[in-house]
């Protein structure tokens, strides 16, 4: 369980990040608080020739609201985004997502953009970005392009990253007055990965929903947005009979892919559970 | 040969400069370069909560870190807590409750709680459960350990009036 040898740049600005791809190309990588790259190296799975170490990268850090807009560098460790009073008034959901990480060990290390570049589908963090309808900045020797969540997540550990690039921030529109955001996942203990779990933003008024967005994590091989299960509870006040619609509509939303844990239709029923509890949790502004 | 680096780095108060390998995870350097052995290691990836000890004052995974990348941090082990005597209540409340067996977890649980009573001094056994939720303990079945850090956290709040901490 050791990592194979490697060399080790840390680099002050993203120009150095450019320079040490287009000498390393694929054979580097970077490394930001290494919670999953680091047992990957331990158990040979990743073997890079560079680590570049973006930890001192000022570019990459900071939490700030510009206007409507909160942007947080990708190098900001769960344990800050956690205790970021901006983010818990202008991100509720992804204030509220944080205890569900891991262990608080792995919280003072690990970082958002780490988390988002790794693209693990039973990652909170992805189904966070996707249910704020964040925006992913990206870098590289070229320039700076952004991409929305809904664009960036591609697939198992895919995401829009081509080699070169750097996700330097991820902006977020501030939650307007009223906007809630609620997560729910099942784990067999604390700190595991989801089994499902259940991203959701939406604002409740006389006990009807408006806007909200359902993003399930755990089911397939990305986060994934539940539209029909949306429809279902768009129109009038919300009764229980609403709340099986919608329920039932999962089904056209997305069939769960089973893993090690839990058939597909364990997952389907868990999913229904939570949606249930997310739809109760928003109207109750709890 | 593996390719080294200087860092410079504080462990357990004490500043030091040493030449480390890249690959040279910070338990590994903690055991076998400086010979604090109290840091474990067990699972060698992140998973069991042995190698616990706190960068720049909050716990970490030590065999989920590279020395290299604790070039200017301040580390502290168990040795450096112990030898302070600020968890000596902690860690009699461990052995009065039978919190430990093996004692192969141990040094990472009190890392872990130490910093959970810092920052909460009256946790509930919710609360306790919740962080040590990082750290295996294969013999006890957890019950002691939580209530060795209840029984601290209750001496505490006697022996010290409100708002003195
Ligand atoms: C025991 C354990 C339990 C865990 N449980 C959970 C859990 O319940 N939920 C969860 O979501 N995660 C969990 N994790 C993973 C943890 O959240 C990781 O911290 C996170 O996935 C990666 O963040 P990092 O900063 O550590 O990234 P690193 O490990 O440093 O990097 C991860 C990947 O992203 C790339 N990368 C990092 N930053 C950038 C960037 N700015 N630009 C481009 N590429 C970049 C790296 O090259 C690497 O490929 C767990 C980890 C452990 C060890
Ligand atoms: S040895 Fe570090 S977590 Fe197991
Ligand atoms: S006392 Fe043996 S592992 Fe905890």
């Amino acid at each position: 369980m050791k990592a194979s040898a490697f060399d080790y740049a840390r680099v002050e600005s993203l120009e150095e990040v450019f320079a040490l791809f287009a000498e390393y190309g694929d054979e580097a990588r970077i490394i930001a608080g290494g919670q999953t790259l680091v047992p990957a190296m331990a158990m040979r799975v990743a073997a890079p020739a560079l680590l570049i170490d973006i930890s001192r990268l000022e570019a990459l850090q900071g939490i700030a609201r510009n206007g409507d807009r909160l942007r947080i560098g990708a190098f900001t460790r769960y344990v800050e985004l956690q205790h970021s009073p901006l983010v818990a008034e202008a991100a509720p959901l992804l204030h509220r997502a944080i205890p569900l990480i891991a262990h608080e060990a792995i919280r003072s290390r690990g970082t958002f953009g780490g988390s988002l570049a790794n693209a693990d589908p039973a990652s909170e963090m992805p189904a966070c970005a996707l249910a704020l309808e964040a925006v992913m900045v990206i870098a590289n020797a070229e320039g700076e392009r952004r991409v929305a969540a809904a664009d960036f997540f591609q697939g198992l550990y895919q995401t829009a990253l081509e080699p070169g690039d750097v996700l330097v921030a991820v902006e977020i529109p501030v939650a307007q007055d009223g906007m809630q955001g609620v997560i729910e996942e099942l784990v067999r203990r604390q700190g595991d990965y989801a089994m499902v779990g259940l991203a959701a933003t939406g604002k409740a008024a006389n006990g009807m929903l408006s806007g909200p967005r359902f993003v399930f994590f755990g089911v397939g091989d990305r986060p994934v947005l539940a539209t029909k299960a949306a429809e279902a509870l768009a129109d009038g006040p919300i009764s229980p009979e609403h709340i099986a619609e919608a329920q039932a509509a999962l089904a056209q939303d997305f069939t769960p892919l089973g893993d090690i844990h839990c058939s597909p239709a364990t997952k389907a029923h868990l999913a229904r559970v939570l949606l249930g509890r997310v739809v109760s949790r928003l109207l109750e502004h709890r | 040969m593996d390719p080294t680096f200087p860092i410079t780095l504080t462990v357990n108060g004490t500043e030091m400069v040493r030449e480390v390998p890249v690959r040279q995870t910070l338990a590994d350097f903690l055991r076998q370069t400086l010979g604090l052995t109290a840091t474990h290691v067990g699972c060698e990836h992140g998973v069991c909560g042995a190698c616990t000890v706190r960068i720049d004052g909050r716990i970490a995974r030590a065999c989920l870190t590279f020395a290299i990348q604790c070039d200017g941090a301040a580390i502290e082990t168990l040795e450096g807590m112990a030898e302070s005597g600020k968890i000596a209540d902690l860690q009699q409340a461990f052995h009065r409750r039978n919190a430990l067996q093996c004692g192969f977890c141990t040094s990472g649980m009190l890392v872990t709680a130490a910093q959970l009573l810092e920052e909460n001094p009256r946790p509930s056994r919710e609360e306790i459960r919740e962080i040590i939720s990082g750290n295996y303990c294969r013999c006890t079945g957890y019950h002691a350990i939580v209530d060795a850090v209840e029984e601290t956290a209750e001496a505490r709040a006697k022996s010290e009036p409100e708002g003195a901490r």
